[in-house]
């Protein structure tokens, strides 16, 4: 519970909101290769945006496309997810976040625009239509540098606080 | 609201998450919402959030928990209402 008390106030004070992403960010239950979170720049409980770097070397650019590396759709999703329905959801379970958390991706519909390739960084924009009954449905888009629309769509998952 | 009433209103709700090799039919009040009908968890709560706008209620995080059947349902419902 200590712990929690201190992340809860990272997250609500004004002064280490930078201390309060890291605890988001070190609770999300991916590792490379399958990490597609770098930074926060603002969450609140109705909305979060981010940032994701996609490394030249990713696991999935040998074989996606044979010698034309392009970013899948289902890893712009995943990425999409990991930002605007994962770390939002970490947010706003508060004190009940912890590592006993599941988490499962329930349903998305997602439409695509731009191609992404190796190098490009994008920034995802979630907003949150309901937390109830640990459902998070949100409506999510990603832009690139040039702030195109990479793909808009809509990331619902189930976040459950402990194992059941 | 009579049980009938509530199931009458209820069904379509149901029906509209139910998987696609699971017909209407086989929908009975003691069915179990997701072992029988295999509705998974999300979608369950999309039940509920349709059930709170046609009854005009709101369900608790208990309710949830107590929530396995069509008639649990409706019992909640009438609880609700009462």
């Amino acid at each position: 519970m200590d712990q929690w008390n201190r992340i809860k106030s990272r997250w609500r004070g004004k002064s280490s909101v930078m201390d309060g992403f890291k605890d988001i960010l070190a609770l999300l239950p991916y590792t490379g290769p399958f990490l597609f979170v770098d930074n926060l720049e603002s969450i609140s409980e109705n909305r979060v945006e981010g940032s994701y770097r996609f490394r030249e070397d990713e696991f999935f650019y040998k074989g996606h496309f044979k010698g034309n590396p392009v970013t899948p759709g289902v890893i712009l999703t995943e990425c999409m997810a990991q930002i605007g329905v994962v770390c939002l959801g970490i947010y706003l379970l508060s004190e009940k976040a912890s590592e006993e958390m599941q988490i499962a991706l329930s349903h998305n519909e997602v439409d695509f625009y731009k191609a992404v390739y190796p190098g490009e960084t994008v920034r995802v924009f979630s907003e949150k239509e309901y937390f109830r009954f640990n459902k998070l449905k949100c409506k999510v888009k990603m832009l690139n540098e040039k702030g195109e629309v990479v793909c808009k769509g809509s990331i619902s998952g189930m976040i459950v606080p402990q194992a059941i | 609201m009579t049980t009938e009433a509530i199931y009458t209103k209820l069904l379509p709700i149901v029906q509209t998450y139910l998987p696609e090799d699971v017909v209407v039919d086989q929908v009975s009040p003691d069915s179990d919402l997701t072992q029988e009908l295999n509705i998974n968890s999300a979608h369950l709560v999309d039940i509920i959030l349709d059930v709170e706008d046609e009854f005009d209620v709101e369900f608790a995080n208990e309710d949830m928990e107590n929530l396995r059947t069509m008639n649990d349902a409706i019992g909640i419902i009438q609880q609700k209402l009462s």
